[in-house]
């Protein structure tokens, strides 16, 4: 009898505990939804920010945020899809390979805030581009780079060895094998994958505070060697730098909620083509 | 067909290129973090890291210690681990085995959600929401403590522990637990004496891995642990820890200075920090899996 008490109060535990998890995080959402609405209008999202943030909209961020993942996807893309290509079609087991598996991990590992100083001291510095568009970019495609290896190399493997096979003994080259009969099934999945990357680089702050962006910068970028002013960082700096933090709030809720409408969107769609892709394809 | 076997070489070649690129990424940060500390560690020397007082900048001497940053980082990390356990454990037992399968369906992608949160935003949350609650619950002068930092840290490992220790309570065949059931076990017994202790390696390797990702954290902890650079154990201190202070101080240094040189040796203790968790939580995970 006390023992099935016990199962029972255990199981309500666990449950209590997942749920609470689900509270808290509808709680994030609702609280940065429900005063972050008020502040969203045409002009908060097309004009400059004037007096240090404190008036205007948030035009310069949004633009720089978006301008930061573009760059970042052109050259973390086609890096991390060639890498992938490479260790599920090329790369034999030895010694080679398990070394780009361990430095896959690592990277995957190292805190952004790290990846911040390694593109501040080679990006920044060695390379004297400046804090700037094209030195956080290079940085944060260094921080993705291995999601986006992983899940294309996985979506790499979902294609059957049949359709492999089947071509080769056609006799076509291996290379041609790839491009006619495994991208084509493969790329949606590694897209996929992909966007995943696109919300990190977009929500991170730690590596682009050291290498790109720009505190108030009430104008557009013209150049891939200039500042830009960034959604978080933008977020970050009103909610604690500002001289007038209380007054700043709507500010800092519409920052903050356009900031989490353009990350969970993009992941949202992630999730959503991932399921499509599933139930699409049955081999 | 000569021309066709150079181009497949090309090809060859350059993806190899291509994926050799990660390698030297990992290299470089190391050249490019370990640099920079080098240099402190021969001009003012590395026994200056060791001291207990972080004064960066001062009128008479400046004191490079770490011993506060690494508290501090240590001090929120362990709390963070004392909420991210219980939590992120329960619900992936939850999550796994007790939930029903509509339940599953929606609970899984919802906490991959929180993973998505950009950690700003949790930050601001945290400074909105849960500092004002902690002053106020635990009548504080200040709510932005070591305390709070480790909440919102504990927030953002969930997603990662439940990820991953899901994954190991799931692969556990399912040939033991129709075992233990037939032997006559309940459904609790067998998940607390069976299917856990089966899946714990995994679990253990989650919780590693989710506190790697927690050591490495820096915008939610900079926002609300309050930054004050003191060796202290407890919870309701501010506290700073080292991914902070870097993110804070070095937007103010001189290049060059040792000022600046010292936040790349903060840097290279939390890399090596990171990189060791990782490691043995990577050993675990593949030793789990092969057997």
């Amino acid at each position: 009898m006390r023992k099935a008490r016990l199962q029972k109060a255990t199981y309500w535990l666990m449950r209590a505990a997942t749920y609470f998890i689900v509270f808290v995080i509808a709680s994030i959402i609702l609280k940065v939804v429900w005063n972050g609405l008020g502040v969203i209008s045409w002009e908060f999202l097309t004009t400059m920010p004037r007096r240090s943030g404190a008036e205007g909209g948030i035009l310069p961020a949004i633009v720089g945020t978006l301008y930061i993942v573009l760059g970042t996807m052109a050259v973390a893309l086609p890096l991390g899809m060639a890498s992938a290509i490479y260790l599920s079609e090329y790369a034999k087991q030895g010694r080679f390979t398990r070394t780009i598996r361990l430095a896959i991990v690592t990277l995957a590992g190292v805190p952004s805030i790290v990846f911040g100083l390694f593109g501040l001291g080679l990006f920044v510095i060695f390379l004297r581009f400046g804090a700037s568009l094209i030195a956080g970019c290079l940085t944060l495609a260094c921080m993705i780079l291995p999601i986006i290896i992983v899940s294309s190399e996985e979506a790499l493997r979902a294609v059957p060895r049949s359709l492999r096979d089947g071509s080769l003994a056609l006799g076509a080259t291996k290379w041609q094998t790839i491009r006619k009969n495994v991208l084509p099934y493969s790329i949606p999945g590694m897209l996929t994958g992909s966007i995943l990357g696109v919300g990190r680089a977009a929500g991170e702050t730690a590596p682009i505070l050291l290498t790109v962006a720009a505190f108030y910068l009430p104008k557009l970028p013209k150049s891939i060697f200039d500042q830009v002013m960034a959604l978080p960082y933008h977020l970050y700096i009103l909610a604690t730098q500002h001289p007038d933090v209380a007054k700043v709030r709507p500010m800092q809720y519409g920052t903050a909620l356009v900031l989490l409408v353009l990350v969970l969107g993009v992941n949202l769609v992630a999730i959503l083509l991932r399921v499509s892709i599933r139930r699409r394809q049955r081999w | 067909m000569m021309k066709a076997a150079g181009k497949e070489r090309a090809i060859k070649v350059t993806l190899f290129a291509t994926a050799s690129t990660s390698i030297l990424i990992v290299i470089g940060i190391f050249v490019f973090v370990g640099k920079e500390a080098g240099q402190f560690a021969i001009e003012p020397g590395a026994k200056e890291l060791l001291g207990s007082r972080w004064v960066p900048v001062s009128f008479q001497k400046e004191s490079f210690g770490l011993l506060p940053l690494i508290t501090g980082s240590l001090l929120v990390t362990f709390l963070a681990s004392l909420l991210t356990v219980p939590f992120g454990v329960g619900s992936s037992v939850y999550i796994s085995e007790l939930a029903r399968p509509v339940e599953r369906e929606i609970l899984k992608p919802f906490i991959e959600i929180l993973a998505g949160i950009p950690s700003v935003v949790i930050g601001f949350f945290g400074l909105v929401v849960l500092a004002p609650l902690i002053k106020a619950v635990f009548r504080l002068p200040t709510g932005l403590t070591a305390l709070a930092g480790a909440v919102l840290l504990a927030l953002m490992a969930i997603p990662t522990v439940i990820s991953i220790s899901e994954d190991a309570i799931r692969s556990v065949p399912e040939s033991y637990k129709a075992a233990s059931l037939a032997l006559g076990a309940s459904k609790m017994q067998t998940i607390w004496r069976v299917t856990v202790p089966a899946a714990l390696p995994g679990i253990i390797a989650a919780v590693m891995l989710g506190m790697g990702r927690v050591i490495g954290e820096t915008m939610a902890v900079m926002m609300v642990t309050g930054n004050a650079a003191v060796i202290t154990a407890s919870p309701f201190d501010s506290v700073r820890t080292m991914t902070a202070t870097i993110a804070a101080e070095m937007g103010e240094v001189p290049f060059g200075s040792d000022h600046y040189r010292a936040l790349f040796c903060v840097g290279i203790v939390l890399l090596l920090a990171t990189f060791g968790l990782n490691m043995v939580a990577q050993k675990v995970l593949k030793k789990y899996r092969m057997g």
